[in-house]
């Protein structure tokens, strides 16, 4: 802060820390999830985006594939989204 | 058995080296025989910063490959007896390091010295892995900044599940956080993340703070584990962090911003 500034008072000021944290929590989370999934995952995706594309138009964006571990049992949840006629 | 313990972070230029250099002289200091590798195979400086360069002769790769024994890669530090340097390779490359090779290293130090400590390069691949491979306890060095906190974040994904006590189903490596160039009075105005936001997203408990200080450099520049510069703030705080690393107890400092008086405001800046 410069000696002008210093009778203006504090003005513009922006918390970016705040900032910083909210993308981290939510960047760090997202990369968490994924770091529990198999290798496979990513080319299963890409697998099973060719097979619905030979009937269906989607974008790669449209197939969501995750895994699922409980105590027991893995579940592989597969969430296809279809374009609107 | 010796206690491991990895210094890293995944981004570079955060301290590590540093840390390292001050952590295992403070721990040295205490009178436990300790010993400090570099295993930045081809980017060696841990020698630099602490004053052994021109004593260099032999060095991990060396003993790893049987060209040295260990005795003889081994410097002992001018200031701490009880303090050793096993200096990492300039000419080959990081491959150079195999887990078999590094393990028998390890193994053999373990049998005389109580502490072990793994001076990490930076980045996620094999030299990272090799420091981290074999740790008991890692310390993780993160700047109160969004890329530092993330790699961070990286990193402690890969301590818990290639490290060699996730690989075996043992206890998990053992995580401390330490911060380090924190600036108390840009946290104040909102401009820097505080210590307790990057503690909430990484989850891990807290070593200790590293203010940011002109002091690192200048002990660096000399050579000196800003840790011996027991007169200032930086120095103080690895000496904290080291205390409650061997089990002591000790309050967190150097947090909060020093006030500046009226006259020092107006004319040096807030």
């Amino acid at each position: 802060m410069s000696f002008l500034d210093y009778f203006r008072g504090k003005k513009t000021n922006t918390n970016t820390a705040n900032v910083a944290k909210e993308r981290l929590q939510i960047i760090v989370a997202h990369e968490r999830g994924h770091r529990k999934q198999p290798d496979y995952l990513p080319a299963l995706q890409q697998e099973l985006l060719a097979v619905i594309r030979k009937y269906v138009d989607i974008s790669d964006d449209m197939v969501q594939v995750e895994i699922d571990r409980t105590d027991t049992c893995s579940v592989l949840e597969l969430n296809v989204t279809l374009p609107e006629k | 058995m010796a206690r491991i313990i990895v210094v890293t972070s995944g981004k570079g230029g955060v301290g590590k080296t540093t840390t390292s250099a001050s952590i295992s002289t403070g721990i040295a200091k205490r009178g436990h025989k300790t010993v400090v590798i570099d295993f930045d195979v081809g980017l060696r400086n841990l020698d630099l910063i602490m004053n052994c360069e021109r004593r260099v002769v032999y060095d991990f790769v060396n003993v790893i490959q049987g060209e040295a024994t260990l005795n003889q890669a081994l410097i002992r530090d001018k200031r701490v007896d009880t303090l050793f340097i096993l200096p990492a390779s300039q000419t080959r490359g990081k491959e150079a390091l195999t887990k078999e090779g590094v393990e028998k290293v390890i193994n053999e130090l373990s049998q005389t010295f109580d502490y072990i400590i793994c001076d990490s390069p930076a980045g996620i691949e094999h030299g990272a892995q090799m420091a981290l491979y074999f740790a008991d306890e890692a310390i993780v060095v993160t700047n109160p900044e969004v890329s530092s906190v993330r790699d961070s974040d990286r990193i402690l994904g890969i301590l818990q599940s290639k490290s060699r006590r996730a690989e075996k189903g043992q206890d998990p490596v053992k995580e401390h956080l330490l911060v380090t160039r924190y600036n108390p009075a840009r946290v104040e105005r909102g401009e820097m993340l505080s210590v307790a936001d990057v503690e909430e997203i990484l989850a891990i408990p807290l070593l200790g703070v590293i203010p940011e200080s002109q002091v690192v450099l200048n002990a660096s520049n000399q050579g000196l584990p800003v840790i011996l510069e027991t007169e200032t703030d930086a120095g103080q705080a690895y000496d904290d962090a080291v205390a409650r690393l061997v089990g002591e107890e000790r309050e967190h400092r150097f947090m909060t911003a020093q006030k500046k008086g009226f006259i020092s405001r107006m004319f040096k800046g807030g």
